[in-house]
């Protein structure tokens, strides 16, 4: 599907509007994207977060510029080679180190798009690492703060020492 | 060059089975997107790399655990013509990035085809399960138990804060996108779609037409998907979407109802011109088919049709798009000589005796 704008790159970012029930479709390439900004994001009424992460990515780098960085310092995965700017045009990841590198500036684009930053799903067996650890010492730890509650010390001085125990292995490495 | 029989008959094994609340849902899908570890993603893999993941993901199929799912054929991409990858997007096994911009993309598809893992795609991998009717917490539970096969014999890009790491950040985290097609005519027809399409968005679900992002709402299918991966469990994903889709199957319901008892004239009359244009027309374009195919189906439901099925419909719905017309009729097809073959298809489908 071609670009509506400009009708000769291929539509990438896709919209729908709807107004009163009339549903309104808009199919526009990357560089049409970026002239349009503002407008666009009044286009999208919350149907399509995908398209609108370059913006939230400029807006976001704008921010840090203006916190005193120096100007000339590109951030880039140092895995794959993307830049900052290169992901914020493609709104893809090089590879999954990118995640690491640009890790202090996700974290706003995460929370606008998804609401959250960290993940509390599925974890694999093998490549999980101390996270099936760490998820246990929260269990406990609010169990803890139970026991405490219902003034049930001898439990909770238990629970105490469990908390302790796994937290001693996910400091080892 | 095999296994090009995927292509052949429109509807896939597991849409002919008859399952729960299928006459307002008409599937429900679930995908589960993961990467291999130390690979870069598949947009900046050389030709070397992604081969070396494919041949690591087509490697599972030798080990027994993966065939208590059933018996998979590898398609690989640039095996198969343009045309057959055409049919594969329209009957949703694949998806147009996999047809288009993949290097070394393949897909390993299940016998009845109602698993469908595509690799290469944006991410290495994307296991996508299929069932007809609504039932997404099974798409999920099965979708699930093949990850876990996997991750036993691969090991994924995974982060203790992020999740599953994904090559775009909206898949970050569990990278499960879960959807069901919803068919909704009398929610249409009563003006109240726009209202329940809202207020869908703003709980967290994203609403697309019927060939995914991009494409339109045509015969009044809606596809209803997660858009948040990321700080919610999977079951608290497919919990969501479970919940905010039977409320749409309950308007859909009333509405259906509503439109029955005050104006049951009007619906039949629409209806039954539908089902005589179907029967009898000599041009048709794929808006109208869609439109009129959508009528009948309703009629079907509301028990005004009898001479025709759910599945059939669903048939229908396949067999009229570009691709599998090319395929019937064994050549390329310009879109006027298109609308003179869908008609007569449907034509012909219609005056089938059952
Ligand atoms: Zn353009
Ligand atoms: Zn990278």
């Amino acid at each position: 599907m071609l670009c509506q704008e400009c009708n000769e790159r291929p539509a990438t970012l896709h919209f729908t509007k709807i107004v009163n029930g009339e549903k309104t479709e808009f199919h526009i390439c990357e560089s049409c994207a970026r002239e349009k900004g503002d407008h666009l994001t009044g286009i999208s009424n919350g149907f399509s977060i995908h398209g609108l992460l370059s913006g939230l990515m400029d807006f976001e780098s704008g921010k840090y510029k203006s916190a005193g960085a120096p100007a000339s310092e590109t951030l880039q995965c140092k895995e794959c080679g993307m830049t900052i700017q290169q992901f914020s045009k493609l709104n893809r990841f090089g590879c999954s180190s990118c995640y690491k590198y640009f890790s202090n500036r996700l974290d706003p684009l995460l929370k606008r798009v998804h609401g959250n930053t960290t993940h509390v799903g599925k974890v694999p067996v093998r490549a999980g690492g101390k996270i099936h650890l760490r998820r246990r010492v929260d269990e406990l730890k609010k169990e803890l703060q139970e026991q405490i509650n219902l003034q049930e010390f001898e439990s909770a001085a238990e629970l105490r020492d469990q908390i302790r125990e796994l937290e001693r292995e996910i400091a080892e490495e | 060059m095999s296994d090009i029989r995927f292509t052949d008959k429109p509807l896939s094994d597991w849409m002919r089975s008859s399952a729960a609340d299928s006459e307002i849902v008409i599937s429900s899908r679930v995908r589960v997107a993961r990467n291999v570890q130390s690979f870069p993603f598949p947009m900046l893999a050389t030709d070397q790399q992604s081969r070396a993941v494919l041949d690591k993901v087509t490697e599972i199929l030798q080990f027994d655990d993966i065939h208590q799912f059933g018996n998979f054929h590898v398609l690989n991409l640039d095996e198969i013509s343009e045309l057959d990858q055409e049919i594969l997007v329209e009957k949703h096994l694949i998806s147009p990035n996999l047809a288009n911009e993949s290097r070394n993309g393949a897909v390993i598809l299940s016998e009845d085809e109602s698993i469908s893992i595509m690799v290469n795609e944006e991410d290495h991998l994307r296991i996508q399960c299929l069932y007809p009717g609504f039932q997404v917490q099974e798409a999920w539970k099965r979708a699930s138990a093949i990850d876990d096969v996997f991750e036993a014999h691969i090991d994924y890009s995974f982060d203790d804060r992020r999740g599953y790491l994904t090559s775009c950040p909206t898949n970050v985290g569990t990278g499960v996108r879960a959807s069901v097609m919803m068919h909704l005519p009398a929610l249409v027809m009563t003006k109240q779609i726009g209202r329940v399409l809202t207020a869908v968005s703003q709980v967290g679900l994203a609403v697309r037409g019927i060939y995914g992002e991009g494409s339109e709402a045509t015969g009044n299918l809606f596809q209803i998907s997660n858009q948040i991966t990321l700080g919610q469990t999977e079951a608290e994903i497919i919990d969501n979407l479970y919940s905010v889709v039977l409320q749409i199957i309950g308007h859909e319901r009333n509405a259906r109802e509503r439109l029955m008892t005050d104006s049951k004239l009007r619906i039949a009359d629409r209806v039954m011109r539908s089902y005589g244009i179907l029967s009898h027309a000599y041009l048709m374009d794929s808006k109208e088919a869609a439109q009129r195919i959508s009528d009948v189906r309703l009629g079907i439901d509301l028990d005004l049709i009898r001479e025709k099925t759910i599945v059939e419909m669903n048939e229908l719905n396949v067999l009229i798009q570009p691709g599998f017309l090319q395929k019937k009729f064994g050549r390329t097809l310009e879109s006027g000589e298109r609308d003179m073959y869908r008609a007569q298809l449907i034509r012909e489908s219609f005056q089938r005796e059952n």
